[in-house]
């Protein structure tokens, strides 16, 4: 990992100084100020930037801060999804490839040569490889060959990709058996605690299922702003945080590219962009992670009056 | 690098699946059972007919998940293909329809014609490769019961977000539609078995026997179709 700069009051005396401390995380009573249960919303479709402005306190954390010059070097990610194609020129190396199988003695984890069933793995790949080009990418395919949608293989292979504890999973994709809910809700915190940020596809519309719905997770929809490199954070969760998921050009099986649009396509890119931020800045715990994307969202405002 | 550690097995999710694979056959009898009542095809047609005129597509179709055998079933088809898709069936883990399923996500793909990627021998089985596809899960709490997907809609839909919410909505709400149906079905059948039987039985009476037997066979009728509200 590079440690060009970092926040900790234990960084070696001789690290870089960094441009500007790592402000407290939003008080918690602003942001639960908004949180009526009837105002939850899922989507900020028809909604601008300056619609939902928002406001902290603290040091400046820009985008550049955050992760300017990042490559996401040394950062270990983790897609969760179909597989992912090797050799595609958009997602270079695959640094490891598994697949969930499962028999009489319940499910494993086991090497794999088979690629991708469908596509789409291939393409969250391509997304996180953009933006996080050095990364260590890994996948896990809980999903192809025949019908694995009901949960079990999905919790089996999350939970391999939390005992790896790789920096950051990318998830697009969910579960609606709320049986399986707990089970993930309990993986979700053990993966927020033990450093791996598990970043999951929302719904853009009220649908429930997980483990996207949980606090511990970093959720993500949809944004339909033009710059597809700003991210959004929403005042009313539970869908935390908007991406780019609208026309996006996107790796394919055979070598390919196409042009996509959906949620499962925004996670990858907030995948990227942790990956980003924990290669510029190690030391970071889960929430300062989510502090950094809240103060670098693009309809945050930061009051910076008041630091020091 | 830390190497992945390939030997966990993990029980707790094989027992989670083992009610999840009862409830889930339970289902998809049901909801396979759709092709053959009458009501439920109808409803069927009409979500794939008005799927198709909402996003000015070429083409429209809702798939079933038969768990089970890891498959998805054409249901219903509007277009190209109408003919002679319905009961056709391939492997619910491929595709972008499979992965719908899957993952429970909407999605919507564009530019399909000039790759190779993309099942195209699946596609091309049905006698129709399109160039652009909109595909949204049929859902409700107990899972996916199907997939709803959008051939070749009209260029604006292709990649506007809101079109996708919008197919997303239509699907969930044809999902909550679909279970109404097949649990109508599900509720109707034993009582269905249960007049078969008591027909076979009637024919082995007397002519008095029968007779009187008709009556009340009738009268049941008569209470069960005031019950669901019909006059």
């Amino acid at each position: 990992m590079t440690t060009d700069s970092i926040e900790h009051a234990s960084a070696p005396a001789e690290a870089p100084p960094h441009p500007a401390p790592l402000p407290h995380p939003p008080h918690p009573a602003r942001l639960r100020s908004s949180a009526d249960p009837a105002r939850l919303t899922w989507s900020l479709r028809g909604r601008t930037p300056g619609e939902i402005a928002l406001s902290a306190d603290g040091a400046d954390v820009t985008p550049e801060w955050a992760w300017g010059g990042s490559t996401g070097r040394g950062i270990r990610v983790c897609v969760v999804d179909s597989g992912v194609e090797r050799d595609h020129p958009d997602v270079g190396t695959v640094d490891g490839s598994w697949v969930v199988v499962g028999d009489e003695d319940g499910f494993r984890v086991v090497p794999t040569d088979t690629g991708d069933m469908c596509g789409h793995g291939t393409a969250c790949a391509s997304i996180v490889r953009r933006l996080a080009p050095d990364c260590e990418l890994h996948s896990v395919r809980v999903l192809g060959e025949r019908f694995s949608g009901t949960g079990d293989v999905l919790l089996a292979g999350l939970r391999w990709a939390v005992q790896q504890r790789f920096d950051v999973v990318n998830l697009s994709l969910s579960t609606t058996r709320a049986k399986f809910a707990q089970a993930l809700h309990e993986l979700a915190d053990e993966a927020y605690f033990g450093g791996t940020a598990l970043v999951a596809s929302a719904h853009n519309t009220p649908v429930e299922s997980f483990p996207w719905r949980f606090s511990s997770v970093f959720s993500v929809g949809s944004h339909q702003e033009t710059d597809q490199d700003l991210h959004l954070y929403n005042p009313e969760p539970p869908v935390e945080f908007f991406a780019a998921g609208q026309n996006v050009s996107v790796a394919w099986l055979g070598g390919k590219t196409i042009r996509t649009t959906g949620n499962s396509f925004a996670t990858p890119f907030v995948t990227g962009t942790c990956a980003r931020i924990l290669a510029k800045h190690p030391g970071l715990t889960l929430f300062q992670l989510k502090s950094v994307l809240y103060l670098t969202a693009a309809n945050v405002q930061v009051d910076t009056r008041g630091a020091a | 690098m830390n190497q992945p550690d390939n030997s966990v097995v993990d029980r707790s999710g094989a027992e989670a699946g083992a009610d999840v694979t009862a409830d889930a056959v339970a289902d998809a009898d049901a909801v396979a059972d759709a092709a053959s009542d009458p009501l439920a095809r109808e409803l069927l047609q009409s979500i794939v007919d008005t799927a198709r005129a909402i996003f000015g597509a070429a083409a429209s179709s809702i798939f079933l998940l038969d768990e089970a055998a890891g498959e998805l079933v054409f249901q219903a088809v509007s277009g190209q293909g109408e003919d002679f898709l319905v009961g056709r069936r391939f492997p619910a883990g491929r595709g972008i329809a499979g992965w719908v399923a899957g993952s429970g996500e909407p999605m919507v793909v564009d530019d399909l014609n000039r790759e190779q990627g993309f099942a195209r021998d699946l596609a091309e089985s049905t006698q129709y490769v399109p160039n652009a596809l909109m595909a949204a899960p049929l859902l409700d709490a107990s899972g996916v019961l199907g997939v709803l997907e959008v051939l070749d809609p009209s260029p604006q839909a292709r990649s506007d977000l809101a079109e996708l919410d919008l197919l997303a909505l239509f699907a969930r709400q044809s999902a909550g539609a679909l279970r109404l149906v097949t649990r109508r079905q599900a509720q109707g059948r034993p009582g269905a078995a249960g007049v078969r039987a008591g027909v076979r039985a009637v024919e082995g009476l007397d002519e008095a026997g029968r007779a009187a037997g008709l009556v009340l066979i009738d009268a049941v009728r008569d209470l069960l179709l005031a019950g669901n509200g019909h006059s």
